[in-house]
């Protein structure tokens, strides 16, 4: 069978098998839920498909899913639909993604989308011609007292103001992780300056 | 002003680390056998007395909510689940418990666990948060190895196991019947109520499901008593909160506070107070995003706990103080709001699914004033058909930030409609 054909224009693969590794991964995240329940394996192991296959999830990789876990394939694809962060369409190397909710719009999320479209020379939901980059808008990402708030792949890039996406772009360019967190040096989501509470334990216990 | 050795979340900014050995030293995990072996009875009630109210948003008795279990199940396992899918906008204290204090949490589900008779425990961590499950799933490896949890958990004949389910990007998921479905492998779509979790919940078997902070804030309680929490805040709106302040402050912060407080003095000793002054401030939404606003002269005196919100209209919800100088526009705020609670209906209900783009769509038109005035009671009309109608809460949460606008800035927004009609007279007809 010919590969289905996607409205979005990306080649689907026409086959997809977990690693040896992976597989030894499934049998522990299997596991961990009760006999005769490995459904509930399903969004961890979409997860470590996705992962396996840069990114994104084709319906190859779902399916081999549904295989492990004995289950329709139907039910595997509701799953990867229902959550937004299966992507089901190629994305870049680096998913770069600006939380766009009230709490970071109040504190500038417009702007940063602005640099990170400028920097990147492609809109949202993009991905550049390299393929190194997808910019993307999330709704919430819950730090909202560090915001605004740009997620990466799995860090959270905090306090960004625009002048920092320039730094930040450049540096995954260049095969680097820029130093996730708050990028005005806030240990995490104390008051800018240090803690109004708790001076006992801005040391360490040792300490 | 909470002295600090009421605070319970002493690495509430990770100055120290996570781990056991430090977590010890913080007086996690200090001889946890001597709780449980008080007896299921003993624990319940000292929650209870303490007054606890569950901290995801409700308010509702922690140990009232575990007094609904089912006594004796002998013939399927009972389960704790414990709901880490923090992502009501304004939100993110929880994430603070998971990636600095993990240890609090997951002696909290170990007590909790053994009160309502569990075997096991699963912690839904939102799929975004994934260094901070990673830090959680390190402090449940040290806590096995250590032999506090898993088999003859701290040596006291007891097992219980204690597992993370990573979700992947669903608001829907902290709604409890939602994220129980997540665990089953399913769509987070809420189920109809009854049957509660505590009757059948995760996979058909007696289950509760806990906010974070609910739990984390447990061992210490039981250690210095139910009066010591019970004697901080005010009657019935008892103990310590974690509070998130955003928006236009000028140090925004997580704290922990005591219930109660004034929400002028939260904001003034810890966030730096309002940008340009207290004099500036517009509105404040106090307690996520799907609680009403509040004009500033409610926040000029109101206390921030359960009741004393309510008394205004509005809500505690999660703690999270979304601050509004006077540059902000308004309507576009609540606007990015219905937008996100279109974005997050999970399509089951018709008035929810439907409901939430209708009013999104409406919101949208008001920002730029391109609209008819009889639009904003059809508006509201709109709100009050979705609200009380839908499985879950959800519907109700995209409603009332759109009735708390416009029962306090109507003006505004008729303002706006007129200068629209004013400036193209004939696009507006």
């Amino acid at each position: 069978m010919s590969a289905p054909a996607s409205d979005h224009g990306h080649q689907e693969p026409t086959s997809f098998a977990f690693t040896q590794e992976n597989l030894e991964l499934a049998k522990r995240i299997i596991a961990k839920y009760p006999e005769g329940k490995q459904a509930s394996a399903c969004m961890p192991l979409l997860d470590v498909a996705q992962r396996q296959h840069g990114g994104w999830l084709p319906r190859v990789a779902m399916d081999a899913v549904a295989e492990l876990l004995g289950m329709p394939r139907i039910r595997v694809y509701e799953v990867a639909t229902f959550y937004t962060m299966y992507n089901k369409n190629p994305v870049g190397r680096h998913h770069i993604q600006v939380c766009t909710t009230t709490p970071c719009w109040l504190r500038g999320s417009d702007d940063i989308v602005h640099a990170c479209k400028n920097k990147l020379g492609i809109g949202l939901g993009e991905t550049t011609a390299d393929g190194q980059f997808t910019l993307g808008e999330v709704e919430c990402s819950g730090a909202c007292v560090n915001a605004p708030v740009v997620q990466i792949g799995d860090d959270y890039y905090e306090d960004v103001a625009p002048e920092h996406i320039d730094g930040i772009v450049e540096a995954l360019k260049r095969g680097e992780t820029p130093k996730p967190g708050s990028q005005i040096g806030r240990r995490s989501s104390e008051p800018v300056g240090g803690p109004t509470t708790l001076a006992a334990f801005t040391t360490q216990a040792d300490d | 002003m909470l002295r600090d050795e009421d605070r319970i979340f002493t690495n509430l900014y990770g100055f120290q680390d996570f781990g056991l050995d430090a977590a010890r030293k913080r007086g996690d995990w200090d001889n946890t056998a001597a709780i449980l072996n008080n007896g299921r009875e003993w624990i319940i009630e000292n929650v209870k007395e303490s007054g606890l109210r569950g901290r995801g948003g409700a308010g509702f008795s922690t140990g009232m909510k575990w007094s609904f279990m089912p006594k004796n199940v002998v013939d399927k396992p009972v389960y704790l689940v414990i709901n880490a899918d923090e992502g009501e906008p304004g939100t993110c204290k929880d994430r603070d418990i998971l990636r600095h204090d993990p240890h609090k949490l997951i002696e909290g589900c170990l007590i909790a666990g053994f009160a309502i008779g569990a075997s096991a425990c699963y912690i839904y961590i939102r799929g975004e948060f994934y260094n901070e499950g990673s830090n959680v799933q390190r402090a449940i490896d040290e806590a096995y190895a250590a032999g506090l949890i898993g088999k003859n958990a701290c040596g006291t004949g007891y097992s219980y196991d204690v597992f993370i389910h990573r979700g992947a990007g669903a608001y829907i998921c902290g709604e409890e019947t939602a994220l129980i479905e997540s665990i089953e492998g399913k769509k987070g779509q809420p189920r109809n109520k009854p049957p509660f979790p505590a009757q059948a919940g995760l996979y058909s078997c007696p289950t509760t499901v806990n906010n974070v902070e609910s739990i984390a804030v447990v061992p210490t309680i039981l250690r210095r008593g139910a009066g010591w929490f019970a004697g901080i805040g005010r009657p019935k709106n008892t103990g310590t909160k974690l509070f998130c302040i955003s928006g236009h402050v000028n140090k925004p912060c997580n704290v922990e506070e005591e219930m109660g407080i004034p929400l002028r003095e939260l904001i003034e000793r810890h966030a730096g107070g309002v940008r340009g002054g207290w004099d500036n401030l517009l509105a404040i939404i106090p307690g996520g995003s799907s609680v009403p606003l509040m004009p500033k002269e409610t926040c000029d005196t109101v206390l921030m706990d359960f009741d004393s919100l309510r008394d205004v209209r509005s809500g505690l919800g999660t703690a999270a103080v979304i601050v509004m100088d006077k540059s902000t526009d308004v309507v576009k705020a609540i606007a990015r709001l219905s937008s996100f609670y279109a974005h997050e209906s999970c399509g089951q209900c018709t008035p929810c699914r439907e409901g939430t783009g209708w009013m999104s769509r409406i919101m949208q038109r008001m920002v730029s004033g391109n609209a008819r005035v009889e639009e904003i009671d059809m508006l509201l009309q709109v709100t009050k058909q979705i609200e009380g109608h839908t499985i879950c809460a959800l519907g109700d949460a995209a409603a009332w930030p759109i009735q708390g606008l416009f029962r306090h800035f109507r003006p505004e927004v008729e303002r706006r409609i007129q200068a629209y009609r004013n400036a193209a007279p004939l696009a507006a007809e």
